[in-house]
């Protein structure tokens, strides 16, 4: 399991990238691992409202779905339509497919640096 | 095999119709259909074999042992069937005058006395068409209740955390807010954990019993005096039945409204997935909140479907119910806890039971113990057995444990059949431990290995393109 | 007394024995006393096969076979082929469980795959799903589908089946969302009443083609305000007519649906029926029920399994769009089996002939004093007469065999199909005029 050491995270396995004001929020390594497979996302639309620690979509394998929850609050100003025909570039690549990019963030939950949310990871698995 | 449409040639068909013998009506071309739809075009012959093929490859209960959990797969018989394809019963227009549908009528009215009598239930409609379906429209008796009252402030309604996926589906699509208890540890309501949640925010609760892990919740009437106390309704989700039905009444237990699944307690037949019969019946007070058809009854009510319902499942049930009568029914409930007793004594001593004790008429066995010595998963066990001509139970469900297999084996079974599933089960337990490379690549002798489930829902093919 | 359980009484106490019990009322030791039936059940004795079959062809007596059905209105009594019974009553397609196992059921998720794709073909859509309950419960679950969280208002044609509006309006009661009707203008949907109805809060529009008077709706060009309103257009179609008629796809539907009795089903007072249901793949993922999809097995050969679970209630429970599991697949295997043994041409002979049955009727019983047509329009099997002495003509053919049209409105709502002969239309204008005379 690798873990970037440039990306903050979220006890809930999203990770996020701050580019000036806009939020990149993807998800962890370790989540795609324990999600096994994706087969699908269900992504927000652009223009919606997001709330830290709330859900703002979810990813689906082939006998389970797990709902993203967002660690910002912020307007969804892009989603990576790409995901809806290639999920599987979640498992390829946590850390280059990001999900969506949140802009007016007004609010930002707890995150973890990489060292801690290792830690978090640990006590997990 | 070949699809239907891979097997098409143009121009040939079956000789089914005479000549139109009227002149023939032009439709106008705005609405006129611009291509010729690509369905098959075959000799009668041709679609004979076809689906004979197709039918060589698929496993009934008729055919072979079918221990699927909480589906009771019982044997369906063929009386009932036949009674189900008489033209007085198949001829009959919904929509005829009154006089002419006295059979029908007496039919829907005498299985409805009957199963009221099973249920302790006052009142019943036959109309919703599946299991779900019931759910559905016995939660929607509670909100009509409620409403009815003016009492607005319920929008809970409470499902334990073992409950079919059906449950929670059904409150929310009744616009309810879903609060999962947790169970106990033998699988039945944590009464703590019940009382922690009713409130006058409380709608009802919904419950089968016995439970999913098959096992009688001894503190039924306290669950459901607890949440009559809150002032919510109790809602029985009948999939169980066939442990209790003439030995315990969900009436007497406290519940206000119940399904029953006719396609498995009443040994109709599934068809491959349906047609089922969902009949609701409920205490009289929910009675006047009953679904009826806009166009056959009183206008005003609730509907769930149109017409009366699945009227040829109800025959079926009522052929079934007529030959069981009143020893019948309890010794077929009796029969199938029996029998599920002893499969789960003879497996015992190498899968492990999740709960060791007296169970109801199913059992799950939680294989989390035997994967972490062999690393063969409950899956790879499923899927050896098919290379015994057996199906394979219930695969991990309940949630609440891990590796389960839940096996049914129902009445109609023989005791040599269990004494046979119980030796095939002892064997894939010893092969566990020899040959567990083996058992990851089962099915052997199937129609087809294991099935790429991750590409089939990745890049959906939901429908044959001509190439 | 009938019994279907297999084991003798000493087989009963051997495994009694194994388990370490004395008798069945250990097997219901949590059962509490006070709730354990100490009485039989109100229920007749068990019965032998031969006295239940006196019993039900008894009650099946009592019911009225006719030899013509000029009724419809949901229910169409058209010619099933004998293969088409025949089929769907093998054993193993008879009482298999929903294909879980798909190393075991390939013959059911196969029969299924050439369902939808045959769905498909008819509505000109991409996608289907494994079929629901009916027709009124597939426009439900259509109407369901189509809401978002900003758009929840359904509007249903006024000019579609009773039973099919008050079941939207029951599962639209579910959710908690409204449902609006809309008018009807000369037997069809009031299309300047449609436009002004569509405010931004609608999700879908609900129009059946032919509608509840078998007139032929103006389907195509209301797709257009229905969608420059943003919201989604649901035709709901009769499958027969769709041999002949416009496909819901080239009229702009976004989801087709419709009730599949017709397709070699009997009438059995009223199931069990056949929900279809298709859509574009733009909404695929929201389509309720089972799906059936094609992929690959360990060896690389075509293998067919249950698709796209993860939108259904066992994966997704209180967030799935809807609860259904157990669906009609017996009956879609009976439509495949019909539209096979029909082919393309026989479907469209059905339709043909039933449109010109129904004209014929309606052509004849028009020259009858006083009998008028009460909307004019082009109509597929069914049409509405305003007529004198509606009941005596009724109750004149019902006396020869003959189930006359439906009382409906003031008038009397007639349906013929090809599996009427001319000779029958005849006899039935005879007697109607002997009636009028």
């Amino acid at each position: 399991m690798t873990i970037n050491p440039d990306l903050k995270y979220s006890k809930s396995h999203e990770w996020v990238r701050m580019d000036g004001d806009v939020a990149v929020i993807g998800i962890s390594d370790f989540a795609q691992d324990a999600l096994g497979d994706l087969v699908f996302v269900n992504l927000p639309q652009v223009g919606d409202d997001v709330t830290a620690g709330e859900a703002f979509g979810d990813v689906e394998s082939v006998k389970a779905v797990s709902d993203l929850m967002s660690p910002v609050t912020g307007v969804v100003c892009e989603i990576n339509e790409e995901l809806l025909d290639a999920p599987e570039n979640l498992n390829n690549d946590p850390y280059g497919a990001w999900i969506i990019k949140v802009e007016n963030v007004t609010d930002t939950e707890e995150l973890l640096d990489a060292a801690a949310y290792e830690a978090h990871c640990a006590a997990e698995a | 095999m070949k699809l239907i449409f891979e097997k098409s040639v143009p121009g040939r068909r079956c000789a089914i119709l005479p000549a139109c013998d009227v002149p023939k009506v032009e439709l106008p071309a705005d609405l006129q259909r611009e291509t010729a739809p690509l369905l098959p075009e075959m000799s009668e012959t041709d679609v004979s074999r076809h689906y004979t093929e197709l039918n060589q490859h698929v496993h009934g209960v008729n055919c072979g042992f079918y221990p699927l959990g909480s589906c009771t797969m019982k044997y369906n018989p063929r009386i009932d069937e036949e009674m189900a394809s008489l033209p007085g019963f198949t001829g009959i227009h919904p929509l005829a005058p009154k006089g002419a549908v006295e059979g029908c009528e007496e039919v829907i009215e005498t299985a409805k006395r009957y199963l009221c009598e099973i249920t302790g239930m006052a009142d019943m409609t036959f109309q919703p068409a599946a299991g779900a379906h019931g759910e559905f429209t016995g939660v929607l008796l509670i909100k009509q209740y409620h409403d009815s009252r003016n009492d607005k402030n319920r929008t809970k309604i409470i499902v334990p955390d073992s409950a079919h996926g059906t449950n929670p589906a059904t409150a929310a699509m009744c616009g309810y807010q879903v609060v999962n208890i947790p169970s106990a540890p033998n699988g039945c309501v944590d009464l703590d954990a019940l009382k922690a949640v009713l409130g006058p925010d409380t709608a009802g609760l919904m419950l089968t019993n016995p439970n999913t892990v098959g096992i009688f919740d001894e503190n039924i009437l306290e669950i459901t005096r607890l949440v009559h106390e809150a002032g919510g309704l109790c809602y029985y989700d009948g999939a169980n039945l066939n442990a209790v039905m003439g030995v315990v009444r969900p009436g007497d237990m406290g519940f206000d409204c119940v399904h029953l699944n006719l396609h498995k307690t009443f040994a109709t037949p599934h068809g491959g997935g349906g047609p089922g019969a969902g009949a609701v019946g409920c205490k009289a007070f929910l009675a006047p909140f009953l679904p009826h058809s806009a166009l056959m009854e009183e206008p005003g009510h609730i509907q769930v479907r149109g017409f009366r319902g699945n009227f040829l499942v109800v025959v079926r049930a009522l052929a079934y119910l007529l030959t069981l009568g009143r020893e019948g029914v309890p010794e077929a409930a009796q029969n199938a806890v029996l029998n599920a007793n002893y499969l789960m004594a003879c497996i015992k001593g190498t899968f492990t039971p999740a709960f060791d004790r007296i169970c109801m008429h199913e059992f799950v066995l939680d294989l989390s113990e035997f994967k972490k010595a062999t690393g063969v998963s409950a899956l790879d066990v499923a899927k050896s057995l098919i290379d015994y001509g057996m199906h394979p139970p219930t695969m991990y469900f309940p949630l609440i444990v891990h590796e389960a297999l839940m096996l049914e084996p129902t009445e109609t079974e023989s005791k040599e059949t269990l004494d046979w599933a119980a030796e095939v089960f002892r064997a894939l337990y010893e092969l566990g431990y020899k040959d567990p490379a083996f058992m990851h690549a089962a099915p052997h002798n199937a129609q087809i290995g294991r099935p790429d489930e991750v590409k089939a829902a990745r890049n959906p093919i939901v429908r044959y393109v001509k190439a | 007394m009938g019994s279907y359980v297999p084991s003798t009484q000493e087989q009963r106490q051997e495994m009694l024995q194994a388990i370490g019990l004395k008798d069945f009322r250990d097997l219901y030791r949590d059962v509490p006393e006070s709730m354990y039936l100490d009485h039989p059940l109100d229920l007749p004795e068990g019965q032998s096969e031969l006295e239940v079959s006196r019993a039900l062809n008894g009650m099946a007596r009592k019911n009225k076979v006719y030899d013509a059905v000029l009724r419809g209105a949901g229910a169409y009594d058209h010619y099933i082929p004998s293969i088409v019974k025949y089929i769907p009553a093998k054993e193993e397609f008879l009482t298999a469980y929903t294909p879980y196992q798909a190393e075991m059921s390939q013959g059911v998720l196969q029969s299924i795959f050439e369902y939808q794709t045959e769905i498909c073909e008819l509505t000109g859509m991409d996608v289907s799903n494994a079929s629901v309950y009916d027709g009124a419960t597939a426009a439900a679950e259509a109407c369901a589908m189509a809401r978002d969280r900003k758009r929840r208002l359904t509007l249903v044609s006024g000019a579609a089946h009773p039973d099919v509006i008050n079941t939207i309006r029951t599962y639209s009661y579910g959710t908690n969302d409204e449902v609006k009707v809309i008018p009807v203008k000369n037997g069809k949907t009031d299309r300047e009443a449609l436009k002004a109805m569509l405010t931004p809060e609608v999700s879908a529009v609900y129009v059946q083609q032919p509608n509840f008077y078998g007139l032929f709706e103006d389907a195509e060009t209301m797709a257009v305000p229905v969608h420059e309103a943003g919201a989604l257009y649901i035709l709901g179609v009769n499958p027969i007519a769709l041999g002949i008629m416009k496909t819901p796809r080239d009229c702009g539907a976004d989801i087709a649906v419709g009730e599949g009795q017709p397709l070699g089903l009997p009438i059995a007072y009223g199931g069990p029926y056949l929900g279809f249901m298709a859509t574009t793949t733009k909404n695929m993922r929201k389509l309720p029920g089972r799906i059936v999809g094609e992929t690959t097995d360990d060896n690389g050969n075509r293998a067919y399994v249950l698709s796209l679970q993860a939108r259904e209630q066992h994966i997704r429970r209180e967030k799935a769009g809807s609860n259904i599991c157990s669906n009609e697949a017996l009956c879609a295997l009976t439509a495949g089996v019909y539209l096979a043994a029909m082919g393309p041409a026989g479907l469209k002979e059905v339709a043909e002939s039933s449109m010109a049955k129904a004209h014929y009727l309606c052509r004849e019983l028009m020259q009858l004093p006083g009998v008028k047509l009460r909307y004019e329009g082009p109509f597929f099997h069914e049409f509405l007469l305003d007529m004198p002495k509606a009941d005596e003509i009724l109750a004149a053919l019902d006396q020869k065999g003959i189930l006359g049209g439906l009382p409906y409105e003031g008038g009397v709502l007639w349906c013929a199909t090809e599996k009427v002969s001319k000779e029958m239309l005849d006899e039935v204008v005879a007697i109607v005029k002997g009636v009028l005379a």
